[in-house]
């Protein structure tokens, strides 16, 4: 009797159960795992890398300009944001005049003008500044390294400064979100100092985003509401929860339970599940590069032209991106043909094996002399793709070219450390390459910081000291061309001369996988690291 | 025993020290910069210089020990690297949910633990003790974040019974006894019992078995006792040992698992520290690892206390 009532009771417990994680599912609100292990910052300049300006950075605030992510099938640009126009000065080519865009108003009601963008550029260029703040320096000033200060002209116009002649300072200005200064000054009254202040403003975040912030729980998730005052196009969804779900099984896991609608890096094995269960798998190259960035210094066998070649043509990457199942795009530049900053490279890069054995012959190695090559490398890390499989499938693919790769696997953090030390550093221990990916939005992130001499370590990332004065004048040159059309030319020039020296080895794109329910309508995937939330919505 | 018990908080006193000690010294020995809690990678040299002279990270280690150490004993953990915020403030609601995790996980591990390390110690040698042993030995055995994960690929994918992941279906903050958010306890708080269980249960069985072969056990049987009231005194002689093993593996619970946490991305202690961890922040990490530490001396001694309160020929002094 008693085992039967058990029965019963668990039978009639079922529908229940079963019906539970239905019950979050509601209109018009989509809920996204990210990979992030926090929310990222809110306070208007996001930490996580770009996933935190894709979430918390794009959604909640604006930027004098901003990319244009409403396309699929061409590279992503930058676009008039807060700023509707801009222009260089020609009688100083340090200035730049913004004119802003009238009648946006904050979240909280504030309106946003030339005050607004000084006191945004201050936050982080001033430190004497009663609302500098150290934490937002490190996210932000590295993005715009030669931004120095803003002037108020008028309301609706400011001028910038930067410490040299700079045409690439609107693309750096995507990176500087404006938080609205009435509110962190509300937020200021209330606190003992600024630093608590900017934790108050983070907690209720206001900028002038196409979402609100309106519920904040730290490491658990954000959500946000349509801002129906935005004064671009409006968002379709009503709301967006963040949830940050770091394990991409649990990610995974979480998407076929129907407790989000969208997930961020999918692994590549769950992938024909989802497709099974019916999710839409979306991805496109980003721009982004998973390369070996040589050593270019004496001793190095990387710092012949011949070998770095023959490495870029002996690399099978069709049989990669079959590994990956898909998930990457063969990278042959550092961005990809039809770019805006392609160029016209003379040499072209592809699979011919029998080219880049005449090469290693021409340099003096081959089967009998194999080349040997050590890589730094490390098991994992946020934007590496899978680095120890890819690197595998590397090592042994290349051993039938002449290539004796060996690697230093390191941990991601220790990876990144030695990245700003240089191949000449004993934390290098002796490696000829470092593979760690990279984004290459902007011309400052993609190109000149590896190639011009002055960026060696410890300045930024020219971690192999490549130093070569041609190089250098064609970004000077790049840097001074202040015509849209005039400086893409000039970086499609750096760039071509980039792959002619095979300047990296150039292995793969991420095209940025995610999955997400049926149910999410008219979501673009661009060619970028951000996507534009305003797009898409929930049946 | 006052002065027992003030000699053990006194003794906590030096363990703190060398924990906050030893977990310092362990982050700056291993690879990788604090600063890049800060500063993304690819920032230049200058702007990293900058934000190390902001943060107080280019003084000497000492001295970055010193202060840290100063600010502890006035009872401020600092402020997180990463996000800003103080560290007690995320270390709290952290612990808060993963004592309730534990609290679930234990109850049930050491409920079915002593159940079923009671009956093998009772009935050894029977098939019951074999079955009882085997799953002990199981519980012990096997990975719990692979059992986390077919637990979840069961439950929630195929299924579609209980949740994946999360602390409740608004986070832990409006968390609520009903079932929309205890649902979420469920997976975890099973994967988690599951070596307590097993542990329970073979430390019961060893307890049970050696007491049942003790002269008075013969002695109350040939008084005519019953077997249930035999039982009870059983219970009595092996609580203390039962529950010093109970009062560590709730120890162990309290410190939160990484991997289970991970696994369901459930918002305690051992998520924080995997953050933590990962993005070197300093102050999160030697935060949440002494008040850990502390917590388990804390635990400790209560448990001590427990067993010399059910067994006066333990003497504390």
């Amino acid at each position: 009797m008693f085992r039967r009532f058990v029965l019963a009771a668990c039978l009639a417990a079922l529908p229940a159960l079963a019906l539970a994680p239905e019950a979050h599912a509601q209109g018009g609100t989509i809920r996204i795992g990210m990979t992030a292990a926090d929310i990222p910052l809110t306070h208007g300049q996001p930490d996580q890398g770009f996933e935190g300006n894709r979430f918390t950075g794009i959604p909640l605030y604006d930027s004098l300009t901003m990319w244009d992510l409403s396309a699929a099938d061409r590279p992503s640009t930058v676009i008039p944001g807060l700023a509707t126009e801009w222009r260089s000065d020609p009688a100083d080519r340090t200035r730049w005049i913004f004119t802003l865009r009238r009648g946006v108003t904050f979240h909280d009601g504030s309106p946003f003008n030339a005050d607004a963008v000084i006191w945004n550029v201050r936050k982080v260029l001033d430190r004497e500044a009663p609302h500098y703040d150290a934490r937002q320096v490190g996210l932000t000033a590295s993005r715009m390294p030669t931004l120095r200060r803003a002037e108020k002209i008028d309301d609706h116009t400011v001028a910038l400064y930067t410490s040299e002649p700079d045409s690439l300072l609107p693309i750096n200005l995507t990176n500087l979100f404006m938080a609205s200064p009435a509110a962190w000054e509300r937020h200021r009254a209330n606190t003992p100092n600024a630093e608590a202040a900017w934790n108050a403003f983070a907690a209720a975040p206001s900028g002038t985003g196409p979402f609100r912030l309106t519920r904040l729980v730290p490491r658990e998730r954000a959500e946000m509401a349509r801002n129906d005052g935005y004064w671009g196009e409006k968002a379709r969804a009503e709301r967006i929860v963040l949830l940050p779900i770091p394990e991409a099984n649990a990610r995974t896991a979480a998407l076929l339970s129907g407790q989000v609608d969208w997930i961020e890096a999918p692994s590549p094995d769950a992938v024909p599940q989802l497709r099974a269960r019916n999710m839409v798998i979306a991805q496109n190259p980003q721009p982004h590069v998973w390369p070996w960035q040589p050593c270019f210094t004496q001793g190095s066998p990387l710092a012949d032209v011949r070998i770095r070649r023959a490495l870029n043509l002996a690399i099978d990457r069709d049989g990669l991106r079959e590994l990956l199942g898909g998930f990457m795009a063969p990278a042959v530049g550092t961005v990809a043909p039809g770019h805006p900053w392609w160029g016209n490279p003379g040499f072209n890069i592809r699979t011919d094996r029998n080219e880049a054995r005449r090469l290693l012959a021409e340099a003096g190695y081959g089967p009998n002399r194999p080349v040997t090559i050590k890589v730094q490398i490390s098991a994992s890390g946020s934007g590496q793709m899978q680095p120890l499989s890819m690197n595998e499938y590397l090592q042994q693919d290349l051993r039938q070219v002449g290539f004796n790769i060996e690697f230093d696997v390191i941990e991601w953090n220790a990876l990144f450390t030695n990245w700003r030390r240089g191949c000449q550093d004993a934390s290098a221990r002796g490696a000829h390459a470092i593979n760690v990916s990279f984004a290459a939005m902007d011309p400052f992130f993609a190109m000149v910081r590896f190639w011009e001499s002055k960026m060696a370590p410890p300045v930024s990332n020219n971690w192999g000291h490549f130093n070569d004065p041609r190089f250098d004048q064609m970004i000077a040159a790049a840097r001074n061309a202040f015509e849209p059309a005039e400086r893409d030319a000039a970086l499609a020039r750096l760039h071509a001369a980039g792959v002619d020296e095979a300047l990296f080895i150039w292995i793969a794109h991420d095209v940025g996988p995610r999955a997400m329910s049926p149910r999410v309508r008219g979501f673009v995937q661009p060619q970028s690291w951000f996507v534009d939330l305003r797009l898409p919505s929930i049946q | 025993m006052f002065l027992y018990l003030i000699r053990r908080i006194l003794y906590a006193v030096p363990i703190a020290l060398a924990v906050g000690f030893f977990c310092f010294m362990l982050v700056q020995i291993a690879p990788g910069d604090p600063i890049n809690a800060i500063v993304p990678p690819d920032a230049p040299g200058d702007v990293v210089e900058q934000v190390r002279r902001d943060y107080g990270l280019d003084k000497p280690l000492p001295v970055q020990f010193g202060l840290w150490l100063f600010k502890v004993v006035q009872g401020d953990l600092g402020r997180s690297l990463a996000t800003g915020r103080p560290v007690w403030s995320d270390l709290s609601t952290a612990i808060g949910n993963t004592l309730m995790l534990a609290t679930c996980a234990a109850l049930l591990g050491f409920i079915i633990g002593c159940l079923l390390g009671g009956v093998a110690g009772t009935f050894r040698g029977s098939i019951l003790d074999r079955v009882a042993t085997t799953i002990a030995v199981a519980g012990v055995s096997v990975p719990h974040y692979w059992l986390g994960m077919v637990l979840v690929v069961i439950f929630s994918v195929q299924l579609n019974w209980l949740p994946a992941m999360g602390a409740g279906p608004g986070g832990s903050s409006d968390w609520a006894w009903n079932w929309e958010h205890m649902q979420h306890l469920v997976l975890p708080a099973v994967t988690l019992a599951v070596i307590p269980m097993g542990i329970v249960t073979r430390t019961v069985r060893g307890i049970v078995a050696e007491i049942m072969n003790q002269e008075f056990v013969t002695a109350l049987r040939g008084k005519g006792l019953r077997r249930l009231d035999v039982f009870l005194h059983v219970v009595k002689n092996a609580a203390p040992n039962a529950l010093a093993v109970m009062g560590l593996q709730l120890g162990y619970l309290m410190g939160g698992s990484i991997l289970v946490e991970t696994v369901f991305s459930w918002p305690g202690t051992g998520l924080l520290l995997n953050s933590a961890i990962f993005q070197r922040d300093l102050p999160v990490l030697q935060g949440t690892i002494l008040v850990l530490a502390m917590f388990f001396v804390a635990l400790n001694l209560l448990v001590d206390l427990m067993q010399t309160a059910l067994d006066p020929r333990i003497k504390r002094a």
